[in-house]
């Protein structure tokens, strides 16, 4: 029989929420031996290559290739879960949210104190800056979401291997928090 | 004080007469959620979260009193669900980003949002842009964070009566505005007090902050709650 | 300036006496003189009456009408109501800014004209219309604005600019207003003959406990639309212990679609105010206030000046009505621009010259009212029909109407029908009736009472206007078979939006949500699960909220979504699980112009 195959990305994250799942400790080596990742940065593999079960999204979208990215997921995965506060509510790049999207880039690029270039990057081949950072479920539909900054290792784990055995997600108090 | 006797989700429960049904479960064991009511201060009723269901209406168990015979239904599906609607709608409305908050762990709303399980709420997030108020000399008003429970408004009042904090605006603009002249003069136990006093990250006092580790935070192991 | 704010606030504020009660009409005189009440008049009138600054401004930033900053020289209120935007409001919108030279929100550079939009102000049937510095200015069109633009730019008096005149006392030398009444249909209650004094004085031979019972026999409910009894108000009022006891009258009549308030105040006041001194003589109070909506201020000198007439025939004053010991007198009270102070404790609040928020309750106003009192509020209406009935009896006006729901009842139409005005109808009439008196047989949906109440279609309009069936308190809007049904229901809910006070969460955050959610689904972008979570939002704002504002708001989304489901179903897309209004083009537009680069999406859809 087939392992269940699992996709993960970091969009307008950290990379924080992918090292929590490391995080799982020895559980790790269970975990490989439980499922085939794809499309991942744990594996490197950069384009799907089939169709998955689980999509494990970190960060939410902030740029046109986020979006892109997203979508590709939504495409690929049956069951796509928006994973840490960036990507349930856009976390930290969404403090940006209140700021008109001149004046951030105009920030960045034109009056740092130590930028020495004197335009805002325009080459065609550059994600696009949204007008402001979205969650997730604003794009595409969502499945299930762990929350966390980064959501704890154990979350990541008992919903995983419940997701795998088909049994319903439990969430203790403990595990469940934003920060 | 005259008992009286009414009841809870059909506990027996008693009441000293003109106390509100919130104040009256508490002493009988029951948590009704709240988050804008403060023990001492006049209720407002501004959350609307430990709303119940008297006699077929809904009504604020913080302003409303306990009384005889009174049949209260406070734990039902359908009244835990507008509650947790409640909550979502507050961090919707507002930019709560628990990660770079320093109330996180001891934050009354987040409390409320992992008593009831909160992932994503069910509303669309509302971005609106708040300024942060950081002219007072001994605490910052962060905006961003405010719930409107108007904990400091009724709380933090100078020796002749004047108010430091007030409601400025209407509707869905409608936020804390702080009198900067008055602030100024705020001793080191009200602006001890402002920043206890409010449930969420809106007020804190300045140049101090993270004293607490993660893990050992108020709510990080108990719900909110679980102490009644 | 600093000089000039200093010596226009103390000027002011010493004319008041420095009665925090008054705040309101302080920072209405000191907004006259000054053109707004920016910071540091806020503060000098905070220094000036020993309140802190936070305090003033909260008042200043609640009401409409008031304004941190400049609103011109001349102040142009544009409603803004369903009924307007029917009339071709967004022509004469327009006009206005094209003619004067700002948007909509803004005052010219030059300080001269200032345009503003503004809830419902109670001239639905001779829309559109605007307050021009108060001056009411009805059925405009792109010619009249030309003309009015015209006139402020060559520095005319507001006054001067109104060219005919309406009706009835419109006509008169202190109100001058080109106001219609349209009165279509009288009754015998409110527009019958009246002899001024007659009321009162059978009033007052009978004991306070009579007059009360007499109310009770009539059955007669509050007009405003919660339908509370009057006579069971009254009996509480004068039952609970004060060291006085307050008579308020509520004239902020803001439910968009209702005038008939405005149209008793213009040809019925004498009746109003023998009501009122009727209600202070059983409930036992010597004074009375009318709270008159900031949008009727063009009928204070007329009104002040029928008081005194009043006075001078000793209805009011002292021994009022030839009832020895019995002193009562009316005072006005302005608003300053809030939907929500039709709400009776927010209204009292706002008298107090504070924040119009409803207040927390128990206690009750006949418990603890206007400045700590036991009051009874009363609507318009009611007043008059409490005269009536003490001149004719209780047991005539319940032969009249229906079974819980005695006598007859005003109601402003408007919308579309040919004859748009004021009708005086017996409770129980259906909405068929109505809609031929009308002459609005076309009509695709009526709204009944207002944006709070109820829209009901065709099959609905055999149900009768009354409390047990569908509410009024006096709107009744006409949707014609060519309207947009969503439009319609999305001018209420950024209404509600607006007039939200802001104080509890669910009203407060739920009405921005329910909008959110229905622009969604017009925009097309709509699934059936979305229709499910539009009525289930619908019940958590309503069993959630504080006050009737809240408690009402959503009904103009659930009472179409039961009524006219189709109208929201052709616009869902129908078996979709998920749908989102994110436009990956529309979202990188302003990051791509800023940048300078031409956006490029590469995925398919």
């Amino acid at each position: 029989m087939s392992k269940p195959i699992v996709a993960t990305a970091s969009l307008a994250g950290c990379f924080g929420c992918h090292m929590s799942i490391l995080d799982i400790d020895e559980r790790i080596l269970t975990l490989i031996d439980l499922v085939e990742f794809n499309k991942s940065p744990i594996d490197d593999i950069k384009k799907f290559t089939k169709m998955c079960d689980i999509g494990i999204i970190e960060g939410g979208c902030c740029n046109s290739e986020n979006v892109e990215n997203l979508r590709a997921f939504r495409k690929n995965c049956k069951i796509l879960i928006s994973c840490g506060e960036c990507a349930i509510m856009g976390g930290l790049p969404a403090m940006r949210n209140g700021i008109p999207v001149k004046e951030c880039l105009e920030e960045a690029y034109l009056k740092s104190p130590t930028v020495d270039d004197t335009i805002i990057p325009n080459d065609d081949e550059l994600p696009m800056i949204l007008d402001r950072v979205y969650p997730l479920h604003e794009i595409v539909k969502i499945d299930y979401y762990l929350p966390g900054c980064p959501p704890r290792a154990d979350l990541i784990w008992e919903a995983l291997v419940a997701l795998l055995n088909n049994k319903p997600l439990s969430l203790p108090y403990e595990v469940v928090k934003f920060d | 004080m005259s008992e009286l006797q009414f009841t809870i989700d059909g506990k027996d429960c008693k009441a000293k007469s003109g106390q509100t049904i919130v104040e009256a479960a508490r002493e009988n064991g029951i948590y009704i959620p709240t988050l804008c009511n403060f023990q001492g201060m006049k209720p407002a009723g501004t959350c609307r979260i430990c709303t119940v269901k008297v006699a077929g209406r809904y009504q604020a168990a913080c302003t409303t009193p306990a009384a005889p015979g009174m049949i209260v239904e406070s734990n039902t599906p359908e009244i835990e669900d507008m509650r947790k609607a409640i909550v979502e709608m507050l961090f919707v409305e507002g930019n709560h980003m628990c990660p770079t908050c320093e109330k996180s762990g001891n934050c009354e709303l987040q409390a409320l949002g992992y008593r009831y399980t909160m992932l994503a709420p069910r509303f669309p997030y509302l971005w609106p842009v708040r300024e942060v108020d950081a002219h007072a000399p001994k605490i910052y008003l962060d905006r961003n964070r405010c719930v409107q429970c108007l904990r400091c408004v009724r709380g933090i009042v100078t020796g002749d009566g004047k108010h430091v904090f007030a409601l400025s605006q209407r509707g869905n603009k409608v936020g804390i505005d702080i009198d900067a002249q008055l602030a100024a003069g705020l001793s080191e136990d009200q602006a001890k007090k402002a920043m206890d006093q409010c449930p969420v990250g809106a007020i804190l006092r300045k140049e101090i902050g993270f004293a607490v580790p993660i893990g050992r935070r108020k709510y990080d192991g108990k719900p909110i709650g679980s102490e009644v | 300036m600093g000089t000039n704010i200093t010596a226009v606030v103390t000027g002011v504020v010493d004319a008041y006496k420095k009665d925090r009660s008054r705040l309101l009409d302080i920072v209405r005189d000191v907004q006259a003189q000054l053109g707004c009440v920016n910071d540091e008049a806020a503060a000098q009138i905070a220094a000036s009456m020993n309140v802190s600054r936070v305090d003033v401004d909260g008042v200043v930033t609640f009401y409409h009408f008031f304004s941190k900053t400049p609103v011109g020289k001349y102040s142009v209120y544009l409603n803004n109501s369903v009924t307007a935007q029917m009339n071709g409001r967004a022509a004469v919108a327009k006009s206005f800014t094209d003619l004067a030279g700002c948007q909509f929100g803004q005052t010219t550079a030059d300080g001269l004209i200032g345009l503003f939009d503004t809830s419902c102000i109670g001239m639905n049937d001779q829309e559109p219309a605007a307050l021009i510095n108060g001056v009411v200015f009805t059925r405009l069109n792109a010619d009249k604005v030309k003309s009015i633009v015209g006139d402020m730019k060559a520095g005319k008096k507001v006054e001067d600019m109104v060219r005919d005149h309406g009706d009835g006392a419109n006509q008169s030398a202190l109100v001058k207003s080109m106001v219609n009444n349209n009165i279509q249909r009288k009754g015998p209650v409110i527009f019958a003959p009246f002899e001024s004094g007659k009321a009162l004085k059978a009033a007052v031979a009978k004991s306070p406990d009579d007059v009360i019972e007499e109310l009770k026999v009539s059955n007669i409910r509050g007009r405003g639309g919660a339908g509370f009894p009057t006579g069971m108000k009254w009996e509480f009022c004068r039952k609970a212990q004060g060291a006085k006891h307050y008579v308020v009258c509520n004239a902020d009549e803001g439910e968009p679609g209702t005038f008939k308030d405005r149209v008793i105040l213009t040809e019925a006041p004498a009746l109003l105010f023998e009501g009122m001194a009727i209600g202070g003589y059983a409930v036992g109070a010597s004074e009375g206030v009318l709270y008159l909506r900031a949008e009727y201020m063009y009928l204070r000198k007329y009104l002040e000046d029928v008081l005194d007439g009043l006075r001078k025939k000793s209805v009011l004053g002292a021994n009022a009505g030839g009832k020895s010991g019995f002193n009562f007198d009316i005072k006005i009270q302005m608003g300053a621009g809030a939907y929500i102070c039709g709400e009776e404790s927010a209204l009292i609040e706002s008298a107090e010259g504070k924040r119009g928020e409803p207040r927390n309750r128990p206690p009750f106003p006949v418990q603890n009212g206007y400045m700590g009192y036991p009051t009874t509020v009363n609507n318009v209406e009611t007043y008059c029909a409490a005269a009536r009935i003490v001149l004719e009896g209780g047991k005539w006006f319940k032969s009249m109407g229906t079974a819980q729901s005695a006598g007859t009842k005003l109601v402003s139409v408007s919308g579309d029908c040919r004859k748009p005005g004021v009708y005086e109808i017996e409770f129980g009439t259906t909405v068929q009736t109505l809609l031929e008196l009308v002459d609005g047989r076309t009509a695709r949906a009526v709204q009944v009472g207002g944006p709070s109440g109820t829209c009901v279609g065709k099959k609905d309009f055999g149900r009768r206007i009354c409390y047990d069936d569908l509410a009024t308190g006096g709107s009744i809007i006409i949707i014609g078979p060519n309207r947009d049904l969503l439009e319609v229901v999305h001018n209420f809910m950024e209404f509600f939006v607006e007039e939200s006070c802001g104080w509890c969460a669910p009203c407060r955050a739920g009405n921005q949500l329910l909008l959110h959610k229905l622009e969604k689904i017009m925009h097309g972008h709509g699934t059936e699960g979305d229709l499910k979570e539009l009525e289930s939002w619908c019940k958590i704002v309503k069993s959630m909220s504080r006050c009737g504002l809240g408690q009402t708001s959503p009904n103009p989304i659930a009472t179409t979504l039961q009524n006219f489901r189709e109208v929201y179903e052709a616009k869902i897309r129908k078996g979709a699980d998920y749908d989102t209004e994110f436009d990956l083009l529309a979202s990188v537009q302003e990051s791509c112009r800023v940048a300078g680069r031409i956006p490029n999406i590469h995925e398919e859809h």
